[in-house]
């Protein structure tokens, strides 16, 4: 919120990767757009298997290479297009200018090398520093963190969830970057934990002063983060705008639907509302819209058509035929 | 750490007396005399009841026993060699190097070439490299240690007339024997190091120093390979066991006069001590190459390594 | 009951499934072909070996491979193909038995130290672990230096030395069962301890029991041949494949066909068997399929 410039940082355009598997094609992420501008905090919202990590790994571009391919697509980053540099180029990018925080802290730390090694590794292969100043830099990452330095020398199995997640925050923060990709980072967490990493993600946020993206499928956590936010719906964006636009006002059945989704404290509920019908087979997508057959407003054009993008107000998108106008479903 | 060796040394004890009893109790039970086996069958009653005696074969079994893990323990003594009078410890150490040579420059082979193959057929998962390492593996794997060595020494010392079939004084001499007794092992090790490997490169910590910028070649070396250690060190440790088994072929085979062969002929003319004295050896020799490699894991794995502490 | 025929029509989808599974790895359906061919030429070994496996024909000795021999003869001019085909017969039977030995001995006591538990578990398993102590090759040659060398002791002492794995087998199946609910349930009911092993424990370690089982005839058949090959096992003229390679190695400088053929037989089955089991572990586990 406090340095969003109007300047892009990235911008996606037409982005499409497929999975294979047992010779079957999964389209996981089909014609995807989408930017963020420098210092802006996106939340990408949506279901497992929606295509959020997959569009995050493919930005880096570090998606398992056997079975998955991006079939189309630029993803420009400061101005330049990642998926034509070379694999040396995208090597130096990695870490320093675009970097990750992963879902599960406790897979993803080297088991057998220590924190402290971890995080020189990544602060070594950007920046030429002697060793003694390497663990230094490592250390001070640590404190940054709120973990003592004296623990540089701990394995990943010494360390409980919320703290390994700490290191790799602290690792994936240690070379400066301008933009970080965090999926997920607290649903591995328990609760009391979450809000301590989240609260620390929020301050480190604006202290790097970077650009986030924050992949996640609680509500919650984007409206209190976040700037703007981008619903995904099997494989692709359906509603996009700022988090007060699309909070107040949103305009896809879907996005109403994750909102009704959310238990109430005010409300006496009997049981927790649930989408109905199942999330789609990514092999055997449904025709036209997608999220037609779980629709409660579809009528038959969605059966037919996909729906293209149209702007409701200025910076608020949505991918649907019909006018939901805000009324008919928010209370 | 240095606690946890010794206690594993003590632990080598108990071990080796259940050995030595179930090896002394099964060639007690075995059937023929050894003093008559030592004067000959034309030899009078009286000199056979006589060495009786002075080998101590008259007394019960237990006792014979008991003896037996005496001269052990306080002379370091494991008898005799009914046929040359020689003490039996002398006859081992003079076979023991020939031994050792040929099973540490196998295993050597084997790790050598069997993890770099393993490595790049993970890498490449599915590559032509790949499907033919699967193929030579299998191969490698059922290929009977005797038979290969016969191959090889119709090929390369019949045929070719290249290399020597028997010896081990030169390094010429140790190549036939040396790979054909680690073909077996390379084979082992390498498929480990590949369906180890395969299992360490598809974890989520690859994809996080991926993600740092590091490249493939290390990522795989100091992170996939490091990882995929532990269970590629168990495997070259079992193999050390079916190694020494294969070094008695091999030691036949190419006439190396090594314990292996000293064991073969000493059951065939019923010369006990010796075999005795063999077993003793080899399964000392196991249990230090199983102690090694538990005290390798401790380097290879914190988790090991922080219960040592 | 119905719980029963449920269980039970489960139980046939499940090895259909292993099946389909096992028929589309090509590797293994060789190898199974090859034990097949094997098993085949072991029980009509009369009918299909071309010559009597101890007919000798000095007039003929040494010749390499003919018409009239496809594989040459041997010192005595026996027909070698016929010898290796009489061979079949006894390496898989020295194979079978000596698996039989290991998986009877070899299930019983690793049931018991799983089922009972506490001291008895633990000195059934330190026992086992000394037996393992012994490189299994080193320990089946004491065996055989013990007791003689004949074909009865070779499968005993390739049987021993493979007791351990089975044991252990067994043992971890059992302790990862026996807590669950319907063993419970079935002591509960009064089932004695050995019906709840062979009708609920014994089915589930199935699976590891048949992989190891396969192996273990490769490995049985291995070290008896490498035992008559050095002298410690079969003897001539008995024709064991082992034995005829160590007569052949006499003659290597001159007659190679009398060492090529017998050792091609035993790699030839160790590989058939090799193959079967893994393709075996990848069909009865397909979670460690990659």
């Amino acid at each position: 919120m406090e340095h969003t410039s109007n300047e892009k940082l990235l911008d996606i355009r037409d982005l499409s990767v497929e999975y294979h598997s047992n010779g079957k094609i999964v389209k996981a992420v089909s014609n995807l757009n989408l930017s963020l501008k420098k210092g802006e905090t996106l939340g990408f919202v949506g279901e497992t298997g929606a295509g959020k990590t997959t569009t995050a790994l493919s930005i880096l571009r570090i998606l398992p290479e056997l079975p998955s391919r991006i079939t189309s697509g630029e993803i420009w980053f400061n101005g330049e297009n990642l998926l034509l540099k070379s694999k040396k180029e995208m090597q130096q990018i990695r870490g320093k200018e675009i970097s990750m925080i992963f879902q599960d802290p406790m897979t993803s730390l080297d088991p057998v090398a220590t924190v402290g090694k971890q995080i020189e590794e990544m602060i070594g292969l950007h920046e030429k520093l002697p060793k003694k100043e390497l663990r230094e830099k490592a250390a001070q990452m640590l404190e940054q963190v709120g973990i003592k330095r004296e623990r540089i020398d701990d394995y990943p199995h010494q360390f409980s969830g919320g703290m390994k997640q700490r290191v790799v925050i602290a690792m994936a923060l240690s070379c400066n970057p301008n933009l970080l990709i965090a999926d997920e980072p607290t649903t591995a967490l328990n609760v009391t934990i979450q809000a301590q990493v989240l609260e620390l993600m929020k301050n480190l946020k604006r202290q790097y002063q970077m650009s986030m993206i924050m992949i996640t499928h609680d509500l919650g956590i984007v409206a209190e983060i976040c700037d703007s936010v981008a619903i995904m719906y099997a494989g692709n964006i359906v509603e996009y705008g700022t988090v007060e636009r699309v909070y107040e006002n949103f305009c896809h059945p879907y996005t109403e639907a994750l909102f009704d989704s959310i238990p109430s404290l005010d409300e006496d509920q009997e049981e927790l509302k649930v989408i109905a019908g199942l999330t789609p087979d990514p092999t055997n997508l449904p025709s036209g819209c997608p999220f037609h057959p779980r629709c409660p407003y579809a009528g038959p054009e969605c059966a037919q058509q996909a729906p293209e993008v149209r702007e409701t107000e200025p910076g608020h998108i949505v991918r649907c035929h019909k006018d939901l106008k805000g009324g008919s479903g928010n209370e | 750490m240095f606690k946890y060796i010794i206690k594993r040394l003590l632990m080598l004890i108990p071990i080796l007396l259940v050995v030595t009893f179930v090896i002394f109790t099964l060639l007690y039970i075995t059937p023929g005399d050894p003093a008559k086996m030592i004067l000959g069958q034309t030899a009078t009653e009286e000199a056979v009841a006589e060495l009786r005696a002075e080998l101590g074969l008259d007394q019960p079994f237990l006792i014979q026993y008991l003896n037996y893990m005496k001269d052990l323990i306080f002379h370091f003594d494991i008898g005799t060699s009914y046929t040359t009078g020689q003490p039996v410890i002398d006859e081992i150490m003079n076979c023991l190097p020939a031994t050792l040579k040929l099973a540490l420059s196998s295993i050597l082979i084997a790790v050598v070439v069997g993890v770099p193959i393993g490595v790049i057929s993970a890498v490449k998962q599915y590559s032509i490299f790949d499907n033919i390492v699967m193929v030579l593996g299998l191969a490698g794997i059922s290929m009977p240690v005797f038979w290969l060595g016969l191959l090889l020494i119709i090929l390369f010392s019949v045929r070719l007339g290249i290399l020597p079939a028997s010896g081990y004084s030169t390094w010429q001499q140790m190549i036939l024997p040396a790979v054909t007794l680690s073909a077996q092992s390379i084979a082992v090790v390498a498929r480990m190091t590949r369906s180890s490997m395969l299992e360490e490169i598809r974890k989520d910590y690859i994809r996080t120093v991926r993600m740092k910028g590091q490249t493939e070649m290390r990522i795989t070396i100091f992170h996939g390979l490091r990882n995929a250690l532990i269970p590629i060190v168990t495997v070259i440790g079992t193999q050390f066991g079916s190694l020494l088994g294969g070094a008695v072929m091999c030691e036949t085979i190419f006439s190396i006069p090594g314990i292996g062969r000293l064991m073969v002929d000493s059951i065939k003319t019923r010369n006990f001590p010796i075999v005795q004295g063999g077993v003793l050896f080899i399964a000392i020799g196991f249990a230090l190459v199983n102690l090694l490699v538990d005290i390798i894991y401790a380097f290879l794995d914190p988790k090991i390594k922080a219960q040592y502490k | 009951m119905n719980q029963k025929k449920q269980n039970k029509e489960k139980k046939y989808s499940f090895w259909g499934d292993t099946w389909k599974r096992l028929k589309r790895n090509r590797l293994a359906m060789f190898g199974l072909f090859i034990i097949g061919l094997l098993v085949f030429c072991a029980i009509f070994a009369d009918l299909i070996a071309p010559y009597d496996y101890a007919t000798q024909d000095l007039m003929n000795a040494y010749q390499g491979p003919s018409l009239q021999h496809w594989f040459g003869t041997d010192e005595f001019g026996r027909d070698i193909l016929s010898r290796v085909i009489y061979g079949t017969r006894i390496s898989l039977q020295i194979g079978f038995i000596a698996v039989g030995i290991s998986l009877i001995f070899g299930g019983f006591l690793g049931a018991v130290a799983g089922y009972y538990g506490g001291k008895l578990d633990n000195f059934i398993m330190r026992v086992m672990d000394i037996i393992m102590s012994i490189p299994s090759i080193l320990l089946a040659i004491s065996i055989v230096a013990a007791l003689g060398s004949s074909m009865t002791n070779l499968m005993i002492a390739t049987g021993i030395s493979y007791i351990p794995s089975y044991a252990r087998i067994v043992r971890a199946s059992i302790l990862g069962i026996k807590d669950q609910e319907f063993i419970e349930a079935a002591k509960a009911v009064g089932t004695s301890d050995w019906t709840i092993i062979i009708r609920h424990i014994l089915p589930n370690c199935l699976a590891p029991i048949i992989v190891q089982a396969t192996l273990g005839v490769a490995f049985a058949i291995l070290t008896a041949a490498g035992l008559s090959f050095i002298g410690l096992g079969i003897a001539p003229p008995t024709p064991e494949w082992g034995s005829m390679l160590s007569t052949g190695r006499n003659y290597i400088r001159d007659y190679w066909h009398m060492t090529l053929f017998p050792g091609l037989a035993i790699a030839l089955t160790i590989f058939a068997l090799n193959v079967l089991g893994d393709g075996l572990r990848d069909a009865l586990d397909p979670k460690l399929r990659g």
